[in-house]
Parts: C-alpha cells; sequence; structure tokens
C-alpha cells in the first residue's frame, strides 16, 4: 500500500493528477495482486519451506528497486511513445509496479499454507492472516502519506521498503536454516 | 479556504454581498462540486462549499470587464517587463476571466488555456462568458503535461500564468524544481511566468527557494490588504534588468478601466535580491519531496 500511495506521486511529474492516474494504479495493483495470489497459492504445493517464503521476499526487495533505479527512463519512454495519458499511465503503471506487486501477492497464500497445520483451523489462520495484512496496509498507507513523504525523497523510502522486505527474507531464510538444525539435533539423540 | 481574505474585503466593501446570494447552477464533476451564485450583479464561481470562502472566479454582470479579483489585479503588473505579450499560456481556467481581459488588452494574441476539469470549462462558456475563436484556444489537460507535450512540439510561449488550485492549494506537481525547469524551457527569448500564489503557511519559504532555483532572484508582487502574491519571473533573470518607467505611464491608460492601478503596482513590486524574507537553506520541492499540501498548514 505504501508503494500504491506513492506510485500517484511518481507518476504524476509525466500523466498528471487526473482521476485515469489513480484508476491506473489501483488497477495494475489489483490485477498483479490477484495473479500474485493465484501463483503463491500454486507455488505452497511444491514442498513449501521459510526458506522459499524468505527467497519471495528477497525477490521482491529486488523487483522494487527499478522503481526508483530507472522510473524516470520508464516513465519517459512511455510518455514519448503514447500521446493520451490515460493509457500512458496504464503502461507505465504497469512497467513500474506488475512484477513486483506480483510477487508480493504470493507471500499470502504461501503463509496459510506455511501456517495451517490441519484443516479445521484453517479458517482461523487465514483470517487472522488477513487481519496482519490489511492491518499492516492501513498502517502502510497513514505512515507514507502522514509523515514518510514529509521527511524524506521518493527514492529513499522506495529503498527503505526494500531493505525492509530483504530484511524479512534474510531472517525468514536464518530462522529456517536454524530450525533445520534444531529438528536434526533430536532425531540424532 | 480560497481567497478567504479577499471574501473578507468583499464582506466589508460591497454592500450587495449582504443580498440573498441564489445558487444558479450546481454540478459534481470528477474532481469537485462546482457551484455558480449570483449576488446581487456579483456572479462567483466556487468549488466544494456553499461557504464564501471558495471563491474561485468572480465577476459583475453589468461591467464584465472590469477585474474584481485582487490577485488578477496583481497578475497585471507582468506587463510591466513583458508589455506585448503575443503567445500567452494559462494554467487554470476558472471562469475565464482572465483570457477575456487579455483577449481585449491583447486581441491579436494567441491564448492557450489549460484547464484539467471539462465541468469548469463548461461553466466558464456557460456563465461566465468566457470568450474562444480561432486564436483562443483551451484543453482539457493536466497543466505539466501540456507542458511537456508542448516542449516535444518546440512551442514558445511570452508569458504562462499559472493559476492552477486544487481543493486546497496549487497541485504538488505543479511546484517543484523540475515542474518549473520545463515551464522556463518553454518560454520566449524575453518570456515571463507568473504565478499565483498566496500561502501564509511554511510552505511560503520552500515555494519561494524553488522559483530562486530556478528563475534566480524574481519580483514579487503582494498587496496588504490581503495574502495573495504574485511571483514574477523572467526567463533572462531580472539581474541586469530594470523596469522601463515609460511603460508605467502606457500601462496605466491601458488598465484603468480594469480597476487596475498598474502605478500603485510597480510601487508594491518588491525584488527578492534586496528583500529575501526566507532562509537561505530552505529546502526546494522536487518530484521526489514534494509535501506541499502538508506544509501548507499555520
Amino acid at each position: 500500500m505504501g508503494i500504491e500511495l506513492l506510485g500517484g506521486r511518481i507518476l504524476a511529474p509525466f500523466f498528471g493528477s487526473s482521476v485515469h492516474i489513480w484508476g491506473s494504479i489501483i488497477t495494475v495493483f489489483m490485477l498483479s495482486l490477484s495473479l500474485g495470489y493465484l501463483l503463491g497459492g500454486k507455488l505452497s504445493t511444491r514442498a513449501a519451506s521459510l526458506a522459499t517464503y524468505g527467497l519471495i521476499f528477497l525477490i521482491a526487495a529486488i523487483t522494487i528497486l527499478p522503481i526508483a533505479l530507472f522510473g524516470q527512463w520508464l516513465m519517459e519512454m512511455v510518455f514519448l511513445n503514447i500521446e493520451d495519458s490515460r493509457y500512458g499511465s496504464l503502461v507505465a503503471s504497469m512497467v513500474l509496479f506488475f512484477i513486483p506487486t506480483v510477487i508480493l501477492g504470493m507471500l499470502s497464500p504461501y503463509s496459510v499454507r506455511l501456517l495451517v497445520k490441519n484443516s479445521h483451523e484453517s479458517g482461523q489462520v487465514a483470517g487472522k492472516l488477513y487481519f496482519v495484512s490489511t492491518l499492516g496496509s492501513a498502517l502502510g498507507t497513514i505512515v507514507t502519506s502522514f509523515y514518510l513523504i514529509l521527511w524524506f525523497d521518493i527514492n529513499v523510502i522506495i529503498f527503505s521498503f526494500s531493505v525492509v522486505l530483504a530484511c524479512l527474507g534474510l531472517s525468514a531464510i536464518f530462522v529456517n536454516k536454524s530450525k533445520s538444525i534444531v529438528n536434526m539435533e533430536p532425531s540424532n539423540a | 479556504m480560497l481567497k478567504f481574505y479577499t471574501s473578507l474585503l468583499f464582506f466589508f466593501l460591497l454592500p450587495s454581498s449582504f443580498a440573498y446570494a441564489e445558487v444558479i447552477h450546481q454540478e459534481r464533476s470528477l474532481y469537485r462540486n462546482i457551484l455558480v451564485e449570483d449576488t446581487g450583479d456579483l456572479r462567483c464561481l466556487k468549488f466544494n462549499e456553499k461557504s464564501s470562502q471558495t471563491q474561485q472566479s468572480c465577476f459583475f454582470k453589468s461591467r464584465p470587464q472590469q477585474l474584481v479579483f485582487n490577485y488578477t489585479k496583481l497578475l497585471m503588473a507582468s506587463l510591466l517587463v513583458n508589455p506585448e505579450p503575443k503567445r500567452i499560456l494559462i494554467i487554470g481556467l476558472g471562469g475565464g476571466t482572465m483570457s477575456n481581459t487579455l483577449t481585449e488588452l491583447y486581441p491579436e494574441s494567441e491564448i492557450d488555456n489549460i484547464e484539467i476539469d471539462p465541468a469548469v470549462i463548461k461553466v466558464a462558456r456557460d456563465y461566465f462568458g468566457f470568450f474562444e475563436n480561432s486564436r483562443i484556444n483551451t484543453y482539457d489537460q493536466d497543466g505539466r503535461i501540456f507542458i511537456k507535450r508542448a516542449l516535444l512540439k518546440k512551442q514558445q510561449y511570452d508569458w504562462i500564468i499559472l493559476d492552477a488550485f486544487n481543493g486546497d492549494y496549487i497541485p504538488e506537481h505543479l511546484m517543484t524544481e523540475e515542474f518549473l525547469a520545463e515551464a522556463k524551457a518553454l518560454l520566449s527569448e524575453n518570456g515571463i511566468l507568473s504565478a499565483n500564489t498566496f500561502s501564509l503557511s511554511k510552505l511560503y519559504a520552500h515555494e519561494s527557494a524553488t522559483y530562486k532555483a530556478v528563475f534566480g532572484d524574481f519580483y514579487q508582487v503582494a498587496n496588504k490588504t490581503n495574502s495573495n502574491r504574485i511571483i514574477l519571473v523572467s526567463k533572462q533573470g531580472f539581474a541586469n534588468y530594470r523596469i522601463d518607467e515609460r511603460i508605467v505611464d502606457k500601462l496605466n491608460n491601458k488598465l484603468t478601466r480594469y480597476g487596475v492601478d498598474i502605478k500603485l503596482l510597480y510601487n508594491n513590486m518588491v525584488y527578492t535580491k534586496n528583500n529575501q524574507d526566507w532562509a537561505d537553506n530552505t529546502r526546494v520541492l522536487t518530484d521526489q519531496f514534494s509535501p506541499a499540501n502538508l506544509l501548507n498548514v499555520k
């Protein structure tokens, strides 16, 4: 949500602040989240592990970097090639946000897979996950729009998001490793 | 909150403002509520609320050429620097009064009006006598995009007027260093740019610092009775420039009938080089950092 909110500001210099900007951004985010859910669910059926989970975080961290690194150049290309700012903003948000949002969308179903131990508690686990992720979205929205943009450059905010995602990913991988060591010890004994 | 002080001024100056205000048109556009209100002889365009604080544009039905708002009069000070603008770009249409006045003053000049909200353009045409012909064109587009496209088409303007407002203030992407640099590139050799601003908040310093970063020292024209200020900049900069006093007299004859006292404006012009009223280290607004509307609180 934090990135979605920044999206409006990133696109404004090239595509303005008309209503269709938000139309484009929300469309692309919804589309890519829905695909992400599908892919994440599919992936979770194949040897789900905390390590893979951490890897998704790492990939997400890497794929949001181009927004800050090549955003200007990419938007300029779109601006020069598409005259109509409605389709321009749609294509630009597709280019910038589609891949990272698909990856981020994969995390939700994958979390369900990792947390559900048996089927009768699956509803409760999913409920808690929705709770956490939607609450997180709400916090991300308000913190970004009320404070972060007042203190930092947009690119700095994006780099920080990337660092946070990478740290989460690395800690998941790390926890996975130490767990497997812990798991191994009792079996040896 | 727009033109709050101006409306206060009305309250004291115009007995007609005590008359019953009649809403003659009301619509909800994609961006805002639009209201057209008649108070005696005075017709006003308002955005959002039914309060007296949101007037965007007003004119007297019996004397349409008389400029009502102080800031529209202040804008005329720009003519002291560039008295014969041939190509004019107005970002933010309102009721179209600025375009109408300039058409009367300079019938040979070309004027492009840019307004993001198609509903505002329609209201200007239907209720404010907004006048268009082959030389006066209107585009429903975001101002920044228009300027970017105009640059690609290698167009140039002698006078750019920035007068775009959303519900709160000037849209953030029309206040940044990058935007002003684009606008500067669109100016002809002797081109000037005037911006209508009225911030009393922390934003005042950021706004000023940004204009200075792009254009160097500039003139500001303010009026003590309210908070409007016009920022007046030129492509060449004002370092080696002095206003020709003969122009003042020449313009005076032309502008009196619009209720503009150009001599007073001339005396009120302040050059920021000698009178900078913000800190040198103020952070410049950029596309990366432009929390304009968050800064614009008192």
